[in-house]
């Protein structure tokens, strides 16, 4: 079940993260280094195992449905990188790039 | 930054170097001001060499903020409450807990000059009970290292030997305690990362049961098995630590409705008729011979206590690291994913629109481990290999808390292991990703089946520091922290564990 | 041609409805679920997606997801899990949705939408219906070039229902959504608008010849905005998929968007990139353990649904069945028409005022049932009214519209108006002479025999008392008082 170049690109594209050509075998060949050691896994019998989902056992705590919440001591606009109006911008879609323009 | 400080008081420098129950006990009659407390702990990192150019413990430090809710505490002084368990107390906060007024960067360049504009509960509650917070300190970026070396504002020294590394991903932590420039701080564990850096430095590191400290405002790492943990001086600093912090909180639904006890009353409990199980996995014949002498003779001290210590197997041990090192970035792959550049942190904008705003963002933002760790776990989830991987790891995973459970069930109080493979290494020396997921070697499992542990000095090898690890059941702390009193009061005056007094 | 085609064809439709539910607050944290706040106001750690924020599960968010999966007829899971969806996109804060995956909160369901000739029911089945978070609100028309994004609606509650590939035209389509807005409306699990964005269909359409087991290839129909658009984009696009399989061509799978301006379906802009939205139960919520009596307890507190209503009100109100049915198509009405007919002990009244002017005079308002200003204590006062002869029907007419207008009770709307039946024959009196005086040809007229012109005269009477009048008596007394004073 080896790691291709192929995985690495389809693996970054999934995770969005920009990588160099030239780091693209490299990193097949960390993971592969990586993976190598979890087909460890491979020898344990697990087929009558019953993995429990989550830690908790009782289930989850539930809340009211009532507010505040947990506030915020400043407003998005002091932390987003670009907002306008109270939104917070980011580059148009390529997919809406055609929408229609409304005058600023 | 101009104004000189003022030199804080002998008498603070002796507190802040002493107990945190005498600390406290004279703030609360007024023998002591908080905010000299302040000004000794900032003029021990300037003693010691704190800053970026030599331990580089701190990603950031607010003195002005410090001394301001010192001032407060003193104002508070006269009032009906009393002031709480750590008044006064100086306290260093790991760089991915949400803190308000503070940066909070994780060690990346992705939160780069971020300000929470919330506080994590833990951090609410160490206020509420008068701690004082003096910095944040330095971390492997997103928790994700065991050296502290792959922070993005460099790595941080092991105050015992500053060619070496102080462990992590809480390095800054356990140095700053190391150091004794708190007496108190709190890390985070995913899978190691408490326990590992206090033995690298020589102090008690802590990591509690799942669920019995809140994870609100701790940046997620690996969500199943992240803690926060405290680092301190010593096992009765790092319990009142402990009890602050823990407790269920409605802000986090995985944080467990079970009553906190009062830990330090376990200091004079005694180990008579304790069983302590020493299990065959962790002490392999390759272990390192320094780190196996020291671990006997922290297994006859407790002989001589009164304890029994009795061999036993948790037989799957040997599958944490692989089953580690699949779930925490599979889960580590899905809540970096936040990181996009939208609301908050470093935004890196290009020709090629959003997807490339997100590419470009996420490339120069997280570091190459963060970046390593980030493909694997979305390789290990993608379609096709999920079952191969993540559900088989997660079925092993179930094996491996199966086995304390069994152990648990046997009449074993606690278990006894050394913390790391080895003591501190050097600043550079593990070079390959896997070798150095191999320092998590003997602390991973507690994180897989959610038990707490903790690692308390046992010695030392040629002066670098040597942890034991306690491990307990299931919300077993108050058995843990009486075996882990027992051993200290036991090795006292052996060494002097991270001592930096000249 | 294609009718000809198209009959050889059939179509196989299977929905995805995404309603939201009816909270205060958002399914994982306290901001307020409101529409309408200045944009990203209703945020806090939690839906922002800020570093360390965690979620924590709304109690009354699961008990509507509960309601509405028992009302259509699922079994609900003691035990369901939440898991994380991963994708990348703008309003989409932490990088994942949270949702349920493989261990849903309930499943196989189904409902009845309607029967065949041979009496045999029409049922549609119901795979599964799981909760999850809505995401933000993207507006890409706003300014030049960039994206604006408000999270006021992230993460807001919602349930997914996924039916079975069961319905076979666009109007058993249309059938199945009008009667789960229904039932979710009574069920008072969400205000299930469309047009507010609280329910939202997405279409999966195929074709395949008729008699053939296997479904064919389907596409995914999404951008639909009404009921009637899902029936004919579901037309629309069953004949471009049969056109292209009669051609020999095949029918790839891809999301198409309906362009209702143009009338048709097509491919959407998006990249068709293989989604691998990489699933895994998510570690910040232990599974939902729910109790069997819980469970249980919820269903019974339902509030009835239509098909059991329509049959109280048959036999409650000795009211048709067709008039049950049309009362029921909305839980307000029949609500308003119970009110209605227990106040004013006139069951046929009500019926015919409800579904008639009330009906009306709602949709001339374009307001809701509830903000509507005649309450129905006032309409049953005034069905008491005309039934004890105190105003006549036009009078009541009139009253009822000055009602709507002003909302003040009848009795006083007729007092201020003076539209109470006069049977004083003194006032009726001179309302007939002064008729008699203002029409003299035609006054003369009726003197000299011509009889057909009393209901001309008395018309003119009644619409001289503004409809007060009591007709009979003004009948009565034309006659004499045509005569002259005696
Ligand atoms: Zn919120």
């Amino acid at each position: 079940m080896a790691v291709t170049r192929e995985d690495v690109v389809k693996v970054a594209k999934l995770a969005n993260i920009a990588i160099d050509e030239t780091r693209l075998d490299s990193l097949a060949l960390e993971l592969n280094a990586i993976l190598g050691h979890m087909d460890e896994l491979r020898k344990v019998d697990t087929a009558r195992v019953q993995t429990a989902e989550g830690l908790g056992s009782g289930g989850q705590r539930l809340r009211a449905d009532y507010g505040p919440p947990d506030g915020l001591a400043s407003a998005p606009a002091t932390f987003a990188p670009e907002t306008r109006d109270g939104f917070v911008l980011v580059p148009r879609l390529a997919t809406h790039e055609g929408s229609p323009e409304r005058a600023p | 930054m101009k104004a000189q400080p003022a030199r804080a008081s002998a008498a603070a420098a002796k507190l802040l170097a002493g107990p945190l129950t005498e600390c406290v006990a004279c703030i609360r009659e007024g023998a002591a001001i908080p905010a000299d407390m302040v000004s000794a702990s900032f003029d021990r990192a300037d003693e010691v060499g704190a800053g970026k150019d030599a331990l580089n413990i701190f990603i950031s430090t607010d003195r002005e903020g410090a001394t301001e809710s010192a001032k407060q505490l003193t104002a508070h002084l006269g009032r009906a409450e009393p002031l709480g368990n750590l008044a006064g107390v100086p306290v260093a906060l790991k760089d991915n807990i949400a803190t308000l007024g503070m940066p909070t960067t994780c060690g990346s360049r992705i939160l780069e000059g971020y300000v929470s504009p919330y506080e994590a509960t833990v951090v609410r509650r160490l206020r509420a009970n008068g701690a004082v917070i003096v910095g944040k300190t330095n971390m492997d970026e997103f928790a994700m290292g065991s050296s502290t070396e792959n922070s993005a504002y460099g790595p941080t020294r092991n105050p015992v030997d500053i060619r070496r590394v102080p462990g992590g991903s809480s390095g800054g932590s356990a140095a700053a305690v190391a150091a004794g420039i708190v007496r108190l701080a709190l890390g985070s564990e995913t899978g190691g990362s408490v326990r590992q850096p206090a033995s690298f430095c020589g102090v008690v590191g802590v990591k509690p049961t799942y669920g019995r400290v809140s994870r609100y405002g701790l940046v997620a790492f690996g969500s199943s098995l992240d803690q926060v943990g405290v680092l301190g001086r010593t096992v009765e600093d790092a319990s009142i630590g402990m009890e602050v912090i823990s407790g269920c909180d409605p802000l986090d639904s995985t944080s467990a409705d079970v009553p906190v006890p009062r830990y330090e009353l376990e200091k004079n409990a005694g180990l008579k008729g304790l069983v302590i199980g020493k299990p065959r996995e962790y002490f392999p014949d390759g272990l390192d011979p320094r780190i196996a002498q020291e671990c006997e003779r922290a297994l006859d001290a407790y002989r001589e206590l009164g304890a029994t210590v009795r061999d036993v197997s948790l037989p799957h041990t040997s599958y944490s690291i692989p089953v580690y090192y699949i779930i925490a970035p599979a889960e580590a792959s899905s809540n970096l994913a936040r990181f996009d550049g939208v609301r908050y942190g470093l935004r890196v904008l290009s020709e090629r629109g959003l997807n490339g705003m997100y590419e470009e963002t996420r490339a120069r933002g997280f570091g190459p481990e963060v970046t390593r760790r980030v493909l694997l776990g979305t390789y290990v989830l993608s379609a096709g290999y999920y079952d191969a991987y993540y559900k088989k790891a997660q079925a092993v995973r179930t094996l491996i808390a199966q086995d304390f459970r069994d152990v648990f069930a046997s009449g074993v109080d606690v278990l006894f292991t050394p913390t790391t493979p080895t003591p501190a290494f050097e600043l550079g020396a593990v070079k390959d990703a896997y070798e150095m997921y191999l320092s998590d070697i003997f602390t991973a499992s507690a994180n897989l089946a959610g038990v707490p542990a903790m690692s308390v000095p046992i010695g030392d090898a040629a002066g670098l520091p040597i942890g034991g690890q306690i491990i307990a059941p299931h919300f077993g702390e108050s058995v843990m922290f009486r075996a882990a009193f027992g051993l200290e009061r036991a090795l006292a005056g052996n060494f002097v564990p991270g001592e930096q007094d000249a | 041609m294609t009718a000809v085609t198209e009959r050889e064809y059939e179509m196989v439709v299977g929905l995805e409805v995404h309603v939201q539910l009816k909270t205060r607050t958002k399914a994982f944290c306290s901001c307020s679920a409101d529409f309408g706040a200045p944009p990203n106001t209703n945020v806090c750690p939690v839906c922002l997606a800020l570093p360390g924020a965690l979620p924590v599960l709304n109690h009354h968010a699961v008990e509507l997801a509960v309601r509405a999966a028992i009302a259509l007829e699922c079994k609900v899971h003691e035990t369901s899990v939440f898991a994380r969806k991963n994708y990348f996109y703008p309003d989409l804060p932490k990088g994942y949705q949270i949702s349920q995956y493989d261990k849903p909160l309930a499943e196989k369901g189904w409902l009845t939408i309607g029967e065949l000739e041979n009496k045999t029911p029409v049922r549609v089945g119901i795979t599964r219906v799981h909760m999850e978070e809505d995401a933000g609100k993207s507006v890409h028309d706003r300014y030049n070039g960039v994206t604006a994004i408000d999270l006021n609606r992230a993460g807001v509650p919602l349930i997914e229902i996924v039916s079975e590939p069961d319905m076979r035209s666009s109007a058993e389509a249309g059938a199945y959504l009008r009667l789960i807005k229904q039932i979710l409306s009574y069920a008072g699990v969400s205000d299930v608008s469309m047009e507010e964005g609280s329910l939202r269909v997405d279409a999966n359409v195929s074709a395949r010849l008729r008699g053939a087991t296997k479904l064919g290839t389907k596409t995914e129909i999404k951008n639909v905005n009404s009921f009637s658009a899902v029936e004919r984009a579901l037309d629309s696009e069953f004949t471009r998929q049969v056109a292209l399989l009669k051609s020999g061509g095949t029918v790839s799978q891809q999301t198409m968007l309906w362009d209702g301006a143009r009338g048709e379906t097509r491919p959407s802009r998006s990249k068709e990139e293989s989604h691998d939205y990489r699933y895994f139960p998510e570690p910040d919520l232990p599974p939902l353990a729910l109790d069997a009596e819980w469970i249980a307890r919820v269903g019974r507190e339902i509030p009835e649904l239509p098909d059991a209503r329509r049959k109280r009100l048959v036999d409650e109100y000795k009211i048709t069945p067709p008039d049950a049915e049309l009362l029921t198509s909305s839980a307000g009405f029949s609500e308003y028409f119970e009110a209605v007919a227990r106040a004013s002990l006139d069951p046929k009244g009500a019926v015919n005022w409800v579904m008639g002017e009330v009906s009306a005079a709602v949709n001339a308002a374009g307001v809701h049932l509830d903000e509507f200003a005649v309450r129905p204590a006032d309409l049953a006062e005034l069905l008491r009214m005309l039934r004890d002869d105190v105003v006549s029907h036009t009078a009541a007419k009139r009253i009822f519209a000055r009602m709507v207008e002003t909302g003040k009770p009848p009795v006083q709307v007729a007092a201020e108006e003076g539209l109470q039946k006069v049977d004083d024959d003194s006032a009726l009196a001179g309302w007939i002479d002064e008729v008699l005086a203002e029409n003299p040809s035609e006054a003369a007229r009726y003197r000299a025999g011509e009889t057909k012109l009393q209901g001309v005269l008395v018309g003119l009477v009644m619409k001289k008392s503004k409809g007060s009048a009591d007709p009979k008596k003004v009948n009565q007394l034309l006659p004499e008082r045509a005569r002259g004073p005696s």
